[in-house]
């Protein structure tokens, strides 16, 4: 069994020398696939993230108050709304809690609020629904009350995120298909050119009573080895590229969307998951179909 | 040792073999003469299970070939050694290596390899040879080569393909020697052939194959209208 093992592994690196060429292209070409591939992984992880956090941000309803609502008139409507199908929370905020809240996000430059002679912030009922399209239902109930100045929602703008990030996940799903299913062919091209370069041997070593494993073995490794191999430089560039990316855009994202990206660590331990294990498929499977009208008889 | 039991293999309406019996015991030695295209090669390839038979039924050392699930061909395979008109050697491995290479794919251990194949290489006469590549040989040196590995796993029998077909008549005898002393160690040959003075000579079983069928199988020569 080890010695078999041995064997396999063996034959297998000396293939792959012997065909150093084609060996080298084949790494390259899985690797430009991978590129790619990593490519559209980056985009989806991120764009995933930016449509969760724009579904965590924009998932409540601002109710602004008309001034003359009192305090005990606020607290009956958010009793009132606390009771709508859909909603999943909802808090009151007054003129003066609405104040102190801006004058922490302005932070550095809060002095400039002290000037200002009345509170002109509203006091406002936060509602968070339980789902982005209960939005509208809760919204359609709120017009029905008094005291309402405005309403601010932004279901609308949520749903085209939302459908946006769907189209581009479906899209780059359809592109790795594509993708991995070329990357088959390079490996099984080029593992045929092995192939019939020792169509021979395999020949012999079926007349002397080799098994189709033990004959298939050799050029199964060799196509891994070939995968691993791309899968390896691939996440090392598509890491690369990303990393220096967050490096100087994290910042100017963060301003943007307030939502950051993936962070490194986590899109490279993933990738390199991912890439090896598409790697190795890619490899075995390349090399058992260009083996298979060959082992056939 | 080989049984055919009324085989028939067709190829669309060509005939391959048609109602083939025969049984050839342990540690014979047949030829199998007949003209191009009368089933010898058809023959040869329903034994070694390259091909399936429509009809009848084929057992080699005590092995029904043709119920044979294809996972064990292999094993089968083993029980046959096949040497080839054009010898089939790996020209990028040395003699010794060409050899051994018969016994590797069968995982023998690296100590055992060692002891057996220079033992081979001796009954065929070609110790001296084990490090050259078979370019370096000439014909009947390579046809050596290609017998040791043949039987370098002591397979039961032995299939030559016109074995001498391209060796000149001296080294062709030398050949036919070295076959001879397999078959005086109980391994069954069978010889497919076109060669009318080894047959001659040999003085063994021939059976005469045309259009598909056993038109004669008869201690002795190889005739004309054969």
């Amino acid at each position: 069994m080890i010695r078999a093992f041995g064997y396999t592994i063996k034959q297998a690196f000396v293939q792959l020398f012997r065909n150093k060429n084609m060996s080298t292209a084949s790494v390259f070409s899985i690797t430009a696939m991978m590129l790619i591939l990593g490519l559209f992984f980056m985009l989806v992880v991120n764009v995933n993230l930016l449509a969760s956090s724009a579904e965590d941000q924009f998932d409540s309803i601002e109710v602004y108050l008309l001034d003359e609502v009192t305090q005990e008139k606020a607290e009956e409507m958010l009793e009132e709304i606390e009771d709508f199908d859909g909603v999943a929370r909802a808090y009151y905020m007054s003129k003066d809690d609405a104040m102190e809240e801006m004058k922490s996000r302005w932070g550095e430059n809060a002095y400039l609020l002290d000037g200002l002679v009345d509170n002109p912030f509203p006091a406002s009922i936060i509602i968070t629904a339980t789902d982005l399209s209960v939005e509208g239902d809760i919204v359609d109930q709120l017009e029905g009350m008094e005291g309402i100045e405005d309403i601010k929602y932004y279901q609308e703008m949520v749903g085209k995120i939302l459908s946006i990030t769907n189209y581009i996940q479906t899209g780059a799903l359809i592109l790795i298909g594509i993708l991995i299913i070329v990357s088959i062919v390079v490996v099984s091209n080029t593992i045929k050119l092995t192939v019939h370069a020792r169509a021979q041997e395999i020949n012999i070593m079926k007349y002397v009573g080799a098994t189709n494993w033990f004959i298939r073995g050799p050029f199964l490794v060799e196509g891994i080895i070939i995968g691993i191999l791309s899968s390896v430089i691939s996440a090392g560039i598509v890491g690369f590229a990303y990393y220096q990316f967050v490096e100087s855009f994290q910042q100017r994202l963060l301003i943007l969307f307030s939502s950051g990206m993936v962070p490194f660590e986590f899109i490279m331990i993933n990738l390199i998951i991912i890439f090896v294990a598409i790697g190795i498929s890619i490899g075995a499977l390349g090399s058992i179909l260009s083996m298979r009208r060959f082992l056939d008889t | 040792m080989i049984e055919f039991k009324n085989v028939t293999k067709m190829y669309g309406s060509n005939v391959g073999v048609e109602n083939i019996d025969i049984t050839i015991e342990k540690g014979e030695f047949v030829f199998l003469v007949g003209p191009s295209g009368a089933g010898k090669s058809t023959f040869i390839k329903l034994m070694l299970k390259e091909i399936e038979a429509d009809e009848g039924t084929i057992t080699v050392a005590d092995r029904e070939v043709t119920s044979l699930s294809n996972r064990l061909v292999p094993q089968h395979r083993r029980n046959i050694g096949i040497v080839f008109q054009d010898f089939r050697l790996l020209p990028k491995k040395t003699v010794f290596e060409n050899v051994a290479f018969a016994m590797e794919i069968l995982h023998a251990p690296r100590k055992v390899i060692k002891k057996q194949v220079p033992l081979m290489l001796s009954l065929v006469g070609i110790s001296s040879k084990a490090n050259q590549y078979p370019h370096q040989l000439s014909a009947g040196e390579q046809q050596r080569v290609a017998i040791a590995r043949a039987i370098v796993n002591n397979p039961p029998v032995l299939i030559a393909d016109e074995p001498t077909g391209n060796l000149d008549p001296d080294t062709a005898e030398e050949i036919m020697n070295i076959l001879q002393t397999i078959n005086n160690r109980g391994t069954t040959i069978v010889m497919v052939t076109h060669a009318k003075d080894i047959v001659d000579r040999m003085g063994k079983r021939v059976v005469a194959i045309n259009k598909g069928k056993i038109v004669r199988d008869a201690e002795g020569a190889y005739r004309e209208d054969d």
